[in-house]
């Protein structure tokens, strides 16, 4: 009599967890949500039904429906053009000229800045390397070319060196240079923020005890403040190992197409500005343009599987 | 740490590694200074200082042509309308779709929550790519209008998870006196939520405000009509496309011999133009934006 009790009690809690979402209390939590889910799904869930698109011969101002369908058609063509070989080439190359170049730069700044005993001279260096972060990439540009064109001071300078005048934007291993230093330039203060902010939690006793066993700067440095701030490097690290197929993040658009040119796309056209230029310069070819764009996504998307497994394999917290 | 007994203990070799710390942070500093100074004594020189001058580094005369030419550009002057407008809108809008989804979501009961997270999670690592979505934004009869540039970037799931987690350390204890006392939901959030919690607030709606400010892509992608255009779409043509007759007076003004004036300079003095909004906001920023990355860093 007891088990039949309990087995009405358990059918009754359950009846209840399963109707809990319609309470009065939860339903206006709901209601708040539907302008924020509205936007997801209208601007990314949408959109991720048209990558059907990819299968089809678009047709402007046709429904979907009613265009060609050309199965993997132009996946073949994709993977026999060399031009968007060339694009993931350059994507993979300029992703890993980053990871060597700029990833450790903020590292080794907040480092240095760490060092800095006066607080004020601190923040003042802080706040001069960090203000290039809120410059669009277009205001970007116009200062590098500024420094950098045919007639920009830095030419200006060789030349009165006597020294030939170097095309940083129509060489490619210059124009390479020119991405990387203008990157570094624009972001690192504010990348090292984040590596201060870790420094900042580190136990101060730390130090302390530290300094009396004997510790130079160097050591503590080594055996404190590195061990404190290595989780942060971790993350950061394998995120930007996520974002390969970007070239180094969703900035990486915006500076590579505001900057490039015919004369480096040999090795700076990445596939995002090779989508760019497929869809909108080159004829409308919609159809091809989204199947590159989901071949991308699909990579970039296990990419990120694979590379937030690891950060859990290595015992840090991962993305989600 | 910077004790005096700890400083007097400080040995020849930390002084000597103090000295050089401080040198190589003073020439970054310069790095960084530099191509500013650049494109301001650029942006007031005159033709025959740069043509005459090798290596123009220190300005000779100050020639204010190329700002007198940008300000009585009409398109340029009209463009920074076109961004203050869709800055304070956009910002406006955005702030409202996010503040509440982020309250709600920060409800550890919330029935079906880790299923909502999921849904804002995925569409943060997998997206429909460019053209499928253009082609949403054209179909909802956006193309050139200025609500092309404010409404398909209002949500940015990743700053509304930053809120989110914010709300998660506010304690309860507020809200249940306000819920005993009858306040709904929507009442709780306005008049108690919001209202304290103005760190994240200031820091997210920067966040979306710079986003809008410095966004070219919508404006390049969306916007036909000239007249409709953002100051960045605008800078892209002088910086970018290097075409440098703006408006009807800009062109005026090239063809006539007597304002000559060295491309480079209008090409800096519209960097300057749209350089000093964001200098001005700069404190706040570096304040808030600090803030807000350390609020980021604590995970759910």
């Amino acid at each position: 009599m007891s088990t039949a009790n309990d087995v009405e009690l358990a059918v009754r809690v359950a009846a209840y967890r399963r109707r809990r979402w319609l309470r009065p209390k939860y339903r206006s939590l709901y209601m708040m949500l539907i302008p924020g889910f509205a936007f997801l799904l209208v601007f990314s869930y949408l959109p991720m039904a048209g990558i059907s698109l990819a299968f089809f011969q678009y047709q402007f101002g046709r429904a979907i429906w009613e265009m060609p369908f050309v199965g993997l058609g132009h996946f073949d063509v994709l993977f026999g053009n060399p031009e968007f070989w060339r694009a993931f080439r350059n994507t993979i190359m300029i992703s890993m000229g980053r990871l060597i170049i700029e990833f450790p730069a903020p590292v080794i700044l907040a480092l240095l800045l760490n060092e800095v005993r006066h607080s004020g001279l601190k923040r003042t260096y802080q706040t001069v390397y960090t203000f290039p972060h809120f410059l669009s990439w277009i205001v970007v540009v116009g200062i590098m070319n500024g420094l950098f064109l045919s007639d920009g001071v830095v030419n200006q300078f060789l030349n009165v060196l006597g020294q030939p005048r170097v095309p940083f934007f129509t060489r490619g291993n210059w124009f390479l240079g020119l991405i990387f230093g203008s990157s570094l330039w624009k972001t690192v203060g504010w990348s090292a923020i984040i590596y201060l902010a870790a420094i900042a939690g580190i136990n101060p006793e730390l130090y302390d005890s530290a300094a009396v066993d004997g510790a130079n700067r160097w050591q503590s440095m080594w055996n404190v403040t590195w061990p404190g701030m290595r989780g942060t490097v971790v993350v950061l690290l394998i995120l930007s190992v996520g974002q390969l197929l970007n070239a180094g993040g969703g900035a990486a658009f915006d500076q590579i197409f505001n900057m490039y040119n015919p004369a480096v796309y040999s090795v700076a056209d990445i596939i995002d500005t090779y989508i760019y230029r497929q869809s909108f310069q080159r004829g409308v070819n919609f159809g091809y343009s989204t199947a590159v764009g989901l071949f991308k996504a699909v990579i970039a998307f296990f990419l990120v599987l694979v590379v937030n497994r690891a950060a859990k394999l290595v015992g840090e917290e991962g993305l989600f | 740490m910077a004790t005096g007994a700890y400083r007097l203990h400080r040995s020849l070799g930390s002084r000597i590694a103090d000295v050089t710390i401080l040198g190589v942070l003073t020439f970054l500093a310069l790095v960084t200074i530099f191509p500013f100074y650049n494109v301001l004594i650029m942006s007031v020189a005159r033709y025959r200082d740069i043509v005459q001058t090798p290596l123009y580094i220190w300005p000779q005369a100050i020639d204010l042509t190329a700002y007198r030419m940008i300000f009585m550009d009409r398109l340029l002057g009209n463009s920074f309308l076109v961004s203050v407008v869709i800055t304070l809108g956009g910002t406006a809008l955005s702030m409202f779709v996010t503040i509440p989804t982020a309250w709600a979501l920060s409800k550890p009961d919330l029935p079906g929550r880790n299923w909502l997270f999921m849904v804002v999670i995925f569409s943060m690592y997998f997206s429909g790519g460019l053209i499928p979505w253009y082609l949403v934004i054209r179909g909802l009869g956006m193309l050139n209008t200025l609500w092309v540039l404010m409404i398909p970037l209002a949500f940015n799931a990743f700053f509304m998870i930053l809120m989110k987690n914010y709300f998660l350390t506010m304690p309860e204890s507020l809200e249940e006196s306000a819920r005993i006392d009858g306040a709904s939901n929507p009442q709780i959030l306005v008049r108690i939520v919001v209202p304290t919690s103005a760190p994240i607030m200031a820091t997210i709606s920067l966040f979306y405000a710079v986003a809008r400010w410095n966004d070219w892509f919508m404006g390049m992608l969306f916007i036909r009509d000239p007249m409709k255009l953002p100051l960045q779409n605008v800078l892209r043509r002088v910086v970018v496309e290097a075409n440098l007759e703006l408006g009807n007076v800009m062109a005026a003004a090239m063809r006539d011999s007597v304002m000559r004036i060295y491309p480079m300079t209008i090409q800096m003095a519209t960097v300057v133009v749209a350089t000093v909004p964001i200098l001005l906001v700069y404190p706040f920023l570096q304040k808030h934006f600090t803030k807000g990355i350390l609020l980021g860093s604590i995970k759910a």
